[in-house]
């Protein structure tokens, strides 16, 4: 079976009636994943014999009536350390590891009975925009194969939109579950920096890196967002803060709200069906009865180099683990300890992670530390700032989440300054820690396009609530890819 | 033909991060770091002056734990992971030079 046409709750409502047992549905889930990921290589390991006996357990514990979760199948991006099931981050470094244990994010959905059937595809160690990075396939969009999914979880909004599963859990640094989302109509949450414990997520940039669910709709989303959030002992940096319960305002509508539009995300360089997505969207909130008006980031123009030099920087050290020693790809013809360090690196890295680790070690090195470093640490401070005064006067921030819709597939692989530039609407989120989701929003010549919500730290409340009045009124998250004549 | 970094200049940052760019690879990465190292010039134009740098955003002071072992005992399955092992043991290339190179 496929998803197209379904939500968790329709399916949980299956599985209470006994309709169907958990079993059954994730068998027939597998084998639609092994049909449609001939097409769209959504996945780099399907684990069929694990999900399948997990399944068979939420059958035997019964499926519980108040818990969307319980035995409904789940997608996990691949940079999320399963246990004793093979975790690659898409890199040939870690092409044969098997962790010892389970990032918290998906320890919280397995306590649920939620069954993880694979994991999913994405540009290696999450660096990149279009899942072309993975050291092992490339991953199609589902609305035309032709084109990239977006990434870097490419693999995880890929494996949604194409009905392989209801449910995908991403990682967010620069825009990689927002932008994917926007690319395949699906919806993608980035939470605050602190709400979802990173334990076990590989980490690329600390400070920057969160884990959020992909769905095909927002009430699902916050479901999910309700089951991996909060605190976690072996995460310092995940908060203390209460978890509301994100479902509990989705009715409330936008009566009164306050949103605006930063004029430097709808500036050159930004397609024009793009802009009209995003105008559209802005009519159908103040017909909802919010107000809309222009808002200013005026460090924004900056982002795009201050991201780059900060995430890289803590990738070159985020990535000195990896060394050929306890785990991981070993070079063969090392005759020391230096070369078998550098020999194994350089076979087991791809191009996009080595010139990643070089920058960063570049500005973080003698003599330029200051003026790179330094210097964009401070910019960030300059960004949060405009967010902080930009929330003073609204309750929501509305943007196009990516400048373009989809792109071909190997169209902008070879220059990774365009790949960077394309980062430049979803970035300053994660430079501030604030939560950003991506909703579909309209169509530019057969493609989906998403538009994005920001909320002041730890508000995600809102954007939900915002992000549900949005889908009510609108139909673009009904549509589906017409894939292989399948529907 | 760069002007943010020279060819010499990657090949010092590669070592320095323990990686090996072949020489054939060498313009390719030099071109693209120079064009990217071009970019982070122009946050100079920003007047940071008196700004305190952000390092992370958490709102965290510090966590604590009670120091407990937990999810050990895993000896069999790590090892499983290291791409050589020997009676419980990790097993790695002898340290000293013994290629003759460096004698």
């Amino acid at each position: 079976m496929n998803y197209f046409d379904h939500s968790l709750s329709d399916i949980h409502e299956q599985l209470v009636k006994k309709e169907i047992t958990s079993e059954d549905l994730t068998k027939e889930t597998l084998s639609n994943i092994h049909e449609v990921d001939n097409d769209i290589n959504a996945f780099i390991t399907i684990d069929d014999e694990g999900a399948l006996a997990k399944a068979k357990k939420a059958d035997e514990k019964g499926i519980d009536a108040d818990n969307l979760l319980s035995g409904m199948p789940v997608a996990i991006k691949d940079n999320l350390v399963t246990k004793g099931l093979k975790t690659t981050a898409a890199s040939k470094i870690l092409e044969n590891f098997k962790p010892i244990y389970t990032a918290t994010a998906v320890e919280k959905l397995e306590a649920l009975n939620a069954v993880n059937v694979g994991k999913t595809n994405m540009d290696e160690f999450a660096m990149g925009g279009s899942t072309e990075n993975s050291a092992f396939k490339i991953t199609h969009n589902p609305w035309d194969t032709t084109k990239v999914p977006g990434g870097s979880s490419g693999g995880s909004a890929a494996s949604v939109a194409a009905g392989e599963v209801l449910v995908a859990l991403g990682s967010d640094t620069g825009g990689s579950i927002r932008q994917p989302a926007s690319f395949n109509g699906v919806v993608g949450m980035k939470p605050t920096y602190g709400r979802v414990s990173r334990w076990g997520l590989i980490a690329f940039g600390s400070s920057l890196d969160q884990i959020g669910p992909i769905t095909r709709n927002v009430a699902d989303n916050a479901t999910v967002l309700n089951a991996i959030s909060g605190h976690d002992t072996h995460d310092m940096t995940s908060s203390t803060k209460d978890v509301p319960d994100f479902t509990s305002t989705l009715n409330s509508g936008v009566k009164g709200l306050r949103i605006g539009i930063p004029k430097e995300f709808m500036a050159a360089g930004i397609n024009d069906d793009v802009k009209k997505v995003v105008l559209d969207a802005a009519e159908t909130y103040k017909k909802l009865g919010a107000t809309v008006e222009e808002v200013s980031l005026p460090h924004t123009k900056y982002g795009v180099a201050a991201y780059y030099i900060i995430s890289s920087s803590e990738a070159s050290s985020n990535l000195q683990r990896f060394d050929g020693i306890r785990y991981g790809h070993r070079s063969q013809d090392a005759k020391n300890l230096e070369e078998l360090y550098v020999k194994s690196r350089s076979e087991g890295f791809g191009d996009e992670v080595k010139r990643r680790i070089m920058l960063g070690t570049f500005s973080l090195s003698a003599g330029f530390y200051d003026a790179y470093f330094k210097k964009a640490a401070q910019v960030r401070t300059l960004m949060i700032n405009d967010f902080t005064n930009a929330f003073k006067d609204f309750d929501l921030i509305l943007a196009p989440t990516a400048p373009t819709p989809a792109y071909g597939i190997g169209e902008d692989v070879s220059d990774p300054m365009t790949m960077y530039m394309n980062d430049v609407l979803t970035l300053p989120v994660n430079l501030a820690g604030l939560p950003g989701m991506s909703i579909p929003a309209g169509f530019s010549n057969g493609l989906p396009v998403g538009v994005q919500l920001i909320g002041r730290p730890y508000d995600e409340l809102t954007i939900y609530q915002a992000g549900n009045a949005f889908e009510q009124s609108t139909d673009f998250h009904k549509q589906t890819p017409k894939m292989g004549g399948n529907n | 033909m760069s002007e943010q970094i020279s060819e010499d200049q990657v090949k010092h940052v590669a070592e320095l991060a323990k990686l090996k760019i072949d020489d054939d690879q060498l313009p390719y990465f030099t071109t693209q770091l120079d064009k990217i190292i071009g970019l982070f010039e122009t946050l100079s134009e920003v007047d940071t002056d008196g700004v305190e740098p952000t390092s992370s955003v958490t709102d965290q002071l510090n966590t604590m734990r009670e120091d407990v072992a937990d999810n050990w005992n895993q000896r069999e399955e790590l090892l499983a992971n290291a791409p050589d092992a020997e009676k419980g043991y990790i097993k790695v290339p002898s340290i000293i030079d013994e290629s003759g190179d460096n004698e």
